[in-house]
C-alpha cells in the first residue's frame, strides 16, 4: 500500500521494515507510560534482527527488558504484566521459538478475558519474526500464522510494508486483546515510505495493492511482493491481476476478498507456510461459502510451503515456497483454462 | 606410569599417550574446522549461519575422551567441537555445511543440525535447551535395554534458564539415569552476561536443587575437565546418576555472523585468546614428554590437510535433487 494514498496530507519518510517498527516502538514508549519491551538481546544488542536497535540508550534498561533464554516464562511474565496493567510488546528472536511458549499464549493469554467471562484483558503484543530464505534450515524459518490463526482470542497480523509494519504494531498495541505480528525476515531490509507520528493500521483489513480484471491473487507478507512482481509480468500478457495483501489472519478480511473474487472470478492464494491446512484452506473455504461461490469460473488455486520442514540446502530451500515463477505459472494456465 | 603421580595432572596418568596424542589432533581439528567453515563463508560458499566454538575446543574434546560408540551425545547451535570430538568425519560435515547431498545430513539440515545418528551423535540443535530432555530419554533408553552406555548433554549458559533444563535435571535425578549434562559457560548467551541471566552464581549450583553432583571446572584446562567427566561416567556407568559439570569457557569470535561484540570488550577478548587453550594443551603435552614440537608440528600439519581435504570432498559433492524436497519427511514405504 503507498502510503502517501492513504495518508495524502501527512508527512513520510523512507525507511526500512526494521526501522518502521523500531519508529512505532519509540512512538509507543513515549506516548505511553505503561509500555514495556521485553525479549532475548533486544538491549546492548540491538535485537537478533537489529529492530530494537538503539531503544536501550534512548528509553533504558527498565523499559526495554532483556529477558534471559526463558520464552515460556518471559511470555508469560508479559501475559501477567498485560493482565494488570502494563502493554508488553514481546519479542521472540525467531517465530519458532514461539513454540516453547504455546502454553501462555495459546491457553493463558488467548482466553484469560473469556474464561473469566469478560472481567479481564490481555494487552499484549507478540512480535515474531518469521519466514524461510536465510539458510536457517528447520527450526528458524518456519510459518506460523495458520496455527495460531487457529486460536480464538488472538489476532493474527502480517505486514508487507513498511508502512504496515508501523500502522500495525501501533494498531496491535491499542488493542485491548493479544495480537500477533508476524515479520518476515525478508521484508526487514526493505524500504518503503513511511507516515511520520502516530498512526494506524486497522487489524482485520486487507489491502487492493493492485487492481486487476482476470484473476485474483490472495497473498501475504513476502508472497505480495512475488504475487505483485508475477501481476507486473503477466500485466505484459494482457493479463490483468488484481492483487490483495491479507495483511491480517485473524480476523481475516472476507469483504474485500469476496469483492474481488466476484469481479474476477478466479483465486489464486499464495502464502508461506504449509499448504495443508494452512491460511488457502480458509480463503478458499470463505469462498466457497459465499456468493462469490456462483462467480468462479475456475477451480481455487492454492500455492503454499511444501510439505515439509524448511530444508537448508539453498535450492531446496528456494524449492520449498512459492516463488515468482511458480505465481506466473499457475495464474497463465489459470487463464488458459487449463486447470 | 611415572613416580609421585600426584604431581601430575589426572590426564598424563589417566590416558596413554597415543590417546592424548589423539586429543590435540581433534583440538586442532575443530580448530582448522571452524576456520575453513568462516572463511568458506566469507568467500560465499556457504549460505546460512553458522556458530562457532574458537576458543573452546579442550572443553568439547575432553568430555568426549572415555565415550564409545555406543555413548550419546546431544549437542547445541554451536556444536561443530562436539560432532569432532565424538569423532565425526570433517569431510562429511563440510559437506553439510554446503548443503550437499554426502552430508551427515543430506544438506537438508546444516551446520545447526549436524548429527551422526550411528555413532552416537544425536545431533546439534537450533533450539536452546532442546536437546536436555532428549539427552534424558537417551539415558532412560540405556536403563530400560539394559546398557551401560551413557548420554553426554552439551548445553551452553544461556540454556540453563530454559524450562527443559530444569525439568530435564529433575527426571534424570529421580530416575537415576546414567546421563552427565556439560554446561559450556563461555559467559555469554548471545550478547546476554550469565552474571546477568543466571541467578546463581555458578550454574553448576543448580545440582543442588536436583540431588545431584555439580562442579565447575576450568573449561579450557583439558585435563581439569577430563577428570570431572571420569568421575561424572563412572558414576553414571555404575547406576548411581546423573552429574553437573559446569566448564568455564570463552568464545573467541561473535555470537553468530551477526554479531557486533558490543558486548564485550575487545581487552576481554585479547584476554582469553592469550591463553589458548590448544597451545595451553600442547605445551602441557610437550612437558610431560607425550610428543616433542616437531610431533606436535606434525600434528596440525596432518590436522590442516584433513580440513583441506574435507573442503574439496564437500565443493566436489553433488547436490540434492531439488524434486526430493518433501524425501525424509516421513520414513519412505518399502519398496
Ligand atoms: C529456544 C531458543 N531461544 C533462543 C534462541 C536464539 N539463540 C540461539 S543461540 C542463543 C544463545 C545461547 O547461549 P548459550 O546457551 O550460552 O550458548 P552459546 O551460544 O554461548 O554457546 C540464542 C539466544 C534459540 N536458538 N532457541
Ligand atoms: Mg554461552
Amino acid at each position: 500500500m503507498n502510503a502517501q494514498t492513504l495518508f495524502p496530507e501527512v508527512q513520510q519518510r523512507e525507511m526500512s521494515f526494521a526501522e518502521a517498527i523500531r519508529d512505532a516502538m519509540a512512538i509507543a514508549l513515549e506516548r505511553d507510560p505503561t509500555v514495556i519491551l521485553m525479549g532475548e538481546d533486544i538491549g546492548v544488542y540491538g535485537g537478533a534482527f537489529q529492530v530494537t536497535g538503539d531503544l536501550i540508550e534512548r528509553f533504558g534498561a527498565d523499559r526495554v527488558i532483556d529477558t534471559p533464554i526463558s520464552e515460556l516464562g518471559g511470555a508469560g511474565v508479559a501475559v501477567g504484566a498485560a493482565l494488570t496493567g502494563l502493554k508488553p510488546i514481546f519479542e521472540f528472536q525467531f517465530s519458532d521459538f514461539a513454540a516453547l511458549a504455546m502454553e501462555q499464549i495459546v491457553n493463558q493469554a488467548a482466553k484469560l478475558r473469556y474464561m473469566l467471562g469478560g472481567e479481564a484483558a490481555v494487552p499484549v503484543v507478540f512480535r515474531m519474526p518469521s519466514g524461510s530464505g536465510t539458510g536457517a534450515a528447520a527450526q528458524h524459518s518456519q510459518s506460523f500464522e495458520a496455527w495460531f490463526g487457529h486460536v480464538p482470542g488472538l489476532k493474527v497480523v502480517q505486514p508487507s510494508t513498511p508502512a504496515d509494519a508501523k500502522g500495525l504494531l501501533l494498531a496491535a498495541l491499542e488493542d485491548p486483546d493479544p495480537v500477533i505480528i508476524f515479520e518476515h525476515k525478508l521484508l526487514y531490509k526493505m524500504k518503503g515510505p513511511v507516515p511520520l507520528g502516530h498512526y494506524t493500521t486497522p487489524i482485520g483489513k486487507a489491502a487492493v495493492v493492485r487492481e486487476g480484471s482476470a484473476v485474483t491473487i490472495v497473498a501475504s507478507a513476502i508472497m505480495v511482493h512475488r504475487a505483485l512482481e508475477a501481476a507486473a509480468e503477466l500485466a505484459k500478457e494482457g493479463i490483468e491481476a488484481e492483487v490483495i495483501d491479507l495483511r491480517s489472519v485473524r480476523p481475516i478480511d472476507r469483504a474485500t476478498i469476496i469483492a474481488s473474487v466476484r469481479k474476477t472470478g478466479k483465486l489464486v492464494c499464495v502464502y508461506e507456510g504449509v499448504r495443508t491446512l494452512g491460511v488457502g484452506a480458509e480463503i478458499s473455504a470463505l469462498i466457497a461459502e459465499s456468493e462469490a461461490f456462483d462467480y468462479l469460473d475456475a477451480p481455487i488455486q492454492r500455492l503454499g510451503g511444501a510439505e515439509a520442514p524448511i530444508p537448508y540446502n539453498p535450492d531446496l530451500e528456494r524449492a520449498a515456497v512459492p516463488q515468482t515463477p511458480d505465481i506466473l505459472s499457475v495464474v497463465r494456465r489459470l487463464v488458459r483454462g487449463e486447470v | 606410569m611415572v613416580e609421585n603421580q600426584k604431581n601430575i595432572p589426572f590426564a598424563f596418568r589417566h590416558f596413554t599417550p597415543e590417546a592424548l596424542r589423539r586429543a590435540l589432533r581433534k583440538m586442532h581439528l575443530i580448530r582448522l574446522f571452524e576456520e575453513g567453515a568462516e572463511e568458506s563463508y566469507m568467500r560465499g560458499l556457504i549460505h546460512g549461519t553458522m556458530h562457532l566454538s574458537i576458543g573452546q575446543e579442550a572443553s568439547a574434546v575432553a568430555s568426549c575422551m572415555e565415550l564409545t560408540d555406543a555413548d550419546k551425545i546431544t549437542s547445541t547451535h554451536r556444536g561443530h567441537g562436539h560432532c569432532i570430538a565424538k569423532g565425526a568425519d570433517v569431510g562429511r560435515m563440510f559437506a553439510e555445511f554446503f548443503g550437499k547431498e554426502t552430508g551427515y545430513c543430506h544438506g537438508r539440515g546444516g551446520s545447526m543440525h549436524i548429527a551422526d545418528v550411528k555413532t552416537g551423535n544425536l545431533g546439534a540443535n537450533g533450539i536452546v535447551g532442546g536437546g536436555l530432555p532428549i539427552a534424558v530419554g537417551a539415558a532412560l533408553t540405556a536403563r530400560r535395554l539394559g546398557r551401560d552406555d551413557v548420554t553426554v548433554c552439551f548445553f551452553g549458559d544461556g540454556a540453563n534458564n530454559e524450562g527443559a533444563f530444569h525439568e530435564a535435571l529433575n527426571m534424570a535425578a529421580i530416575w537415576k539415569l546414567p546421563v552427565i549434562f556439560v554446561c559450556e559457560n563461555n559467559r555469554y548467551g548471545m550478547s546476554t552476561p550469565a552474571t546477568y541471566a543466571t541467578a546463581v552464581k555458578n550454574i553448576a549450583d543448580r545440582a543442588v536443587a536436583y540431588a545431584m553432583p555439580g562442579i565447575t571446572v576450568d573449561g579450557n584446562d583439558f585435563s581439569a575437565v577430563a577428570e570431572a567427566m571420569h568421575t561424572a561416567v563412572a558414576r553414571a556407568r555404575a547406576g548411581e546418576g546423573p552429574s553437573l559439570i559446569e566448564s568455564l569457557t570463552y568464545r573467541w569470535r561473535g555470537h553468530s555472523k551477526s554479531d557486533r561484540n558490543r558486548y564485550r570488550s575487545k581487552d576481554e577478548i585479547e584476554d582469553w585468546m592469550s591463553r589458548d587453550p590448544i597451545m595451553r594443551f600442547r605445551t602441557d603435552l610437550i612437558a610431560h614428554g607425550v610428543l616433542d614440537a616437531a610431533g606436535a608440528e606434525a600434528i596440525e600439519a596432518e590436522a590442516k590437510a584433513a580440513v583441506a581435504a574435507g573442503i574439496d570432498f564437500a565443493r566436489e559433492s553433488p547436490s540434492p535433487a531439488i524434486t526430493d524436497v518433501t524425501k525424509f519427511v516421513h520414513a519412505e514405504a518399502a519398496a
